[in-house]
């Protein structure tokens, strides 16, 4: 265990926008190993929704199974969370998003709850655009179950045990852009100043929003010689873009940055690196991400944006109501529509 | 061999070819006999294919009101498939009729003196009088209604209604196909000697009855169940459940100011996803449901635990196949009782009803989000082939206006601002088993709780400490006894004074057992009987087990299922309990039920084995 709740206290203790301080972002006593890459994400969703002045209750939270499934219950202690089933986090998300599209869907999961276990929802979930940010905390393993590789493990890298992984990967961003996510990002759980903007800006993506987060798993997986150690992955990140995110009402000077307005009026700002693409290009970022790839380098940053495509709700043209508000009256036909249906049936 | 006789009360077979149209002239002829009054049972015996293997319907005409099958034999044989045609010959009682589309002589191997076998050229009236292959295909049907119109004396007035009727929107097409109905009567008046011994005579044995089949019952009843997210996965014989909600949703839950619908349905990936999607929703305060069959549920098995032990109202329809694996997926059998009573791992049970009727399938398919509501808890609607995709005579449907939604115990923002005490999500705070829930989003600081489905106090904190851990699965029990009170109780069907025998039965086995126990009678032979309707048992079952010497279990599966379940919850001595069962993939038969019962009461001894 690691007790690192003093991480989450930072010495800022000024309430946000809506009466909150940071410590209303909270939750339980993390449990995982000291030093979990997951934890440092944990911290990054607590920052991100204390600056954005996120109302905790209108956040729910959902999970499969795993040490990094287990992480809802380490931040927003005033959100509903569900810890579900393994590797089927997408669906039981699919159901709570057309229960009620009022609440915003933060969704947590790990490199096999996602790339194994769960390939087939987590490909389907993004085909509908669901409205939700979905976090991978990637570290290339299963961690819950000691330390076993993950099929996000690259080729010849190696776990804690010595044995080199001689399957190929499966890249959740790369999926991700070639079957229709709308926002994907990659990023690094060390790195909490690009972390922390990118959270915000997929919370408020209008779609489905993909941050995989390469997240070491310093108990079965942070030898140098593995991918997806602190080490290796500090020395091998390329950033696509440098993130910022600017809230609605926020002000900013014109910058050269490229700007991505979202719907609610917040907006992206990326400052792009000189031989980088443009991340609303998919063609262009699906190209990146191959090449860095080629080049042993991880691509980090926001690497596709589209905030146009319609969410599944406005492809099932479902009301602005929540369904879940609906009662008798706007549901039941009523006994005189019956009847007409016993007239047909006779 | 004398021909047979009889008015009203008699086995009409069409054999056809799959993909030919045959179904809605087959269902003509049904719906004229049911409108001149008299009671029917439809019966599609269909391959698992799209185009060109063989398939049946059949009508039993029984102005008595036996709507199960019959079983032994069939009286009048209609055949249009030269591929079945030995079969269809054999199956005819001595003294049937065989009437067959006489494009080539019967094979002289097949020939019976014992039966009247009338030659219909109806390949050679097509040919006459349509040009084209396709309008000849469709009206060879037609041609053949409109002989039978003559041969058993169906009133010629109530068939062209039912064509008016049916081509309401599409005018054109009604004087063409009442044309077709008069060839074949006409060509039967002039060659046949109308009406045969089997005949109709109108009657008033319908009442307010309907002809519905039972997957339209259930999507309909989840329409009026306030059901309004739906995830599912295409499987035989359950899509036209979804069929129906979806197109009778989109008829009448349209917002009337923006257009927009008041439901979602998304076709899933699997049935993972279906039942993930069905937990998601209901778990945030969303009636919803998924239709599936018996592979279907294997699939759902891992989640059904899941919202078990967290406690999320869920809700299924399970329109039973044949198993095991795939089976005969387009032939029925009650083959998932003991799948779906404890699906998944560690001690799950989950609340099962069994409809008989459409009727009840209606019924049942909505108060199913009452009880998943109230009891926070899976429930499984169990119907089969037989009663879903066939068209059964049931009693109307009917709705009281004045109804409520029982949403359960949710506890609103006011709820929670008033409460003294500290929120637990699984305490039971009222003796029943039943904790209070919160919809996610409902207050800024209070009621929040994780859902999980490890271990959890009553707080909805993770636990490993056994103590905590029994008493929330005593608790699930204590749920589980107050289930028994709520689900709906089982009807006594037959009762006399001191009888010592008795039968069981449920689902679509009871119109042929009634009409079993009803020969029983006559023969002297007479049982209490009792259908059983859901499950947990009511203590009703186990009064009547208890004042009976033997039971027979009547059920349409190989390992007597609902036998198991019975043993297994009420400690009975199994010797008590005789499996009747029939579990060949056609919907059992009286006959069938009948003999089985006769031949242990003959053998005296246990003949446990009766299947
Ligand atoms: C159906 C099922 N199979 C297997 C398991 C065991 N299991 C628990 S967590 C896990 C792997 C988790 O790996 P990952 O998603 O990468 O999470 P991490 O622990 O690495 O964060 C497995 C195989 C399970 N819980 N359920
Ligand atoms: S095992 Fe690995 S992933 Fe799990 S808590 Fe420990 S460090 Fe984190
Ligand atoms: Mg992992």
């Amino acid at each position: 265990m690691s007790y690192i709740i003093p991480r989450f206290r930072h010495p800022c203790t000024a309430p946000n926008g809506i009466g909150y301080t940071r410590k209303d972002y909270e939750g339980a006593l993390s449990t995982l190993c000291a030093g979990c890459g997951h934890d440092s994400i944990s911290a990054a969703i607590v920052q991100a929704c204390y600056e954005m002045s996120v109302e905790p209750h209108l956040v729910a939270k959902l999970s499969g199974i795993g040490c990094s499934s287990k992480t809802p219950a380490y931040f927003l202690r005033q959100s509903h969370g569900f810890n579900s089933v393994h590797g089927r986090m997408p669906s039981v998300a699919t159901g709570a998003n057309l229960a009620n599209r009022d609440l915003i869907y933060l969704g947590v999961s790990g490199d096999g709850d996602t790339a194994s276990i769960g390939l087939g929802q987590f490909a389907h979930v993004m085909r509908r655009n669901l409205n939700m940010l979905y976090i991978i905390e990637n570290n290339g393993c299963y961690g819950l179950t000691k330390g076993q590789d993950s099929a996000t493990a690259d080729v010849g890298s190696k776990t804690k045990s010595g044995q080199a992984n001689m399957f190929s990967p499966v890249d959740p961003a790369g999926l991700a852009l070639n079957i229709g996510a709308t926002f994907v990002a990659r990023s690094f759980s060390g790195d909490k100043a690009q972390l922390v903007p990118l959270i915000k800006a997929g919370l408020h993506h209008p779609g489905f929003a993909l941050i995989d987060v390469i997240s070491p798993c310093v108990t079965f997986n942070n030898i140098p010689a593995s991918t997806k150690s602190y080490a290796y992955t500090r020395e091998h990140m390329s950033a696509a873009d440098v993130v910022d995110f600017v809230p609605a009402a926020a002000k900013y000077g014109a910058d050269g940055a490229i700007d991505v307005k979202m719907p609610d009026g917040a907006t992206v700002k990326l400052r792009r690196l000189p031989d980088h693409h443009d991340p609303r290009d998919r063609a262009a970022a699906a190209d990146a991400v191959m090449t860095t790839r080629e080049r042993g380098e991880v691509l980090t940053g926001l690497i596709y944006i589209d905030t146009d495509h319609p969410s599944l709700h406005e492809m099932l043209d479902t009301t602005e109501t929540p369904l879940r508000a609906l009662g008798e009256k706007e549901l039941c036909p009523g006994a005189k529509a019956l009847e007409a249906i016993n007239r047909n049936a006779r | 061999m004398k021909p047979l006789e009889s008015v009203n009360e008699f086995v009409v077979r069409f054999a056809n070819v799959n993909g030919t149209g045959s179904a809605s002239a087959n269902l003509l002829f049904a719906k004229s006999v049911f409108r001149m009054g008299i009671p029917i049972c439809a019966k599609n015996i269909f391959p698992s294919n799209i185009q060109g293997l063989p398939t049946w319907y059949e009508v039993r005409v029984s102005e008595k009101g036996y709507i199960g099958a019959r079983g032994d034999g069939v009286d009048l044989m209609v055949s249009v498939n030269a591929q079945s045609l030995a079969e269809d010959v054999a199956c005819v009682v001595p003294g049937g009729y065989f009437v067959y589309d006489d494009i080539k002589p019967l094979p002289a191997e097949l020939a019976r003196d014992d039966i009247t076998v009338l030659g219909l050229p109806l390949t050679e009236i097509c040919n006459r009088e349509y040009k084209e292959p396709r309008l000849r295909q469709l009206f060879k049907n037609v041609i053949y209604v409109g002989a039978l119109a003559a041969l058993v004396d169906i009133d010629f007035e109530v068939l062209k209604k039912l064509v008016a009727d049916q081509f309401e929107e599409k005018k054109k097409l009604i004087a063409p196909n009442v044309h077709a109905l008069e060839l074949g009567y006409n060509y039967a008046r002039k060659h046949f000697p109308c009406p045969l011994g089997l005949r109709l005579k109108a009657c008033d044995k319908t009442g307010d009855s309907i002809l519905l089949d039972g997957n339209t019952a259930l999507g309909l009843g989840a329409v009026y169940g306030g059901a309004t997210v739906v995830g599912w996965y295409p499987i035989t014989p359950s899509t036209s459940v979804i069929d129906t909600f979806r197109n009778y949703a989109a008829a009448t839950r349209q917002d009337p100011e923006t257009g927009k619908n008041n439901f979602a349905v998304v076709q899933a990936e699997d049935e993972l996803a279906a039942i993930g999607i069905v937990i998601g929703a209901a778990w945030n305060g969303a009636r919803s449901f998924t239709a599936t069959s018996g592979p279907g549920v294997s699939l759902m098995s891992e989640f059904l635990g899941l919202a078990y032990f967290a406690e999320i109202p869920a809700v299924l329809y399970n329109v039973q196949r044949c198993g095991p694996s795939t089976g005969m997926p387009t032939r029925t059998q009650q083959g998932d009782v003991l799948l779906c009573a404890y699906a998944s791992h560690g001690d799950t049970k989950h609340v099962l009803l069994f409809p008989s009727t459409p009727k009840e399938a209606f019924d049942f398919a909505a108060d199913a989000f009452d009880l998943a509501d109230r009891l926070q808890t899976p429930v499984m609607v169990l119907s089969d082939l037989d009663l879903g995709m066939n068209d059964n005579m049931s009693p109307p449907l009917v709705w009281n206006d004045n109804r409520k939604y029982d949403r359960g115990k949710v506890l609103t923002a006011e709820d929670l601002e008033n409460m003294k005490e500290k929120f637990g999500r699984y305490l039971d705070v009222d003796g029943d088993g039943i904790g209070w829930r919160t919809y996610p989003g409902t207050h800024p600081t209070k009621g929040a709780y994780f859902t999980r489905g490890t271990s959890h106090d009553a707080y909805a904190a993770y636990t490993e400490n056994s103590d905590i851990y029994l008493e929330s699965m005593r608790r699930l029990e204590k749920k589980w006894q107050t289930a028994r009170t709520l689900v709906p109780a089982p009807e006594t069907e037959r009762k006399g004074k001191g009888r010592k025998r008795g039968a069981l039965y449920y689902g679509t086995t009871m119109h042929a057992a009634r009409e079993a126990l009803d020969r029983l009678a006559e023969e002297g032979t007479e049982l209490d009987a009792m259908r059983i309707r859901a499950f947990p048992f009511s203590k009703e079952v186990e009064d009547f087990i208890a004042a009976h010497d033997e039971i027979f279990v009547i059920e349409q599966n190989r390992d007597a299922q609902m036998r198991s379940l019975l043993i297994n919850e009420f400690d009975v001595n199994p010797d008590r309990l005789v499996r009747i069962l029939y579990y060949g993939g056609k919907p059992i038969t009286a006959h069938d039920i009948h003999e089985k019962i006769v031949r242990h009461l003959k053998d005296g001894a246990r003949s446990q084995n009766v299947a």
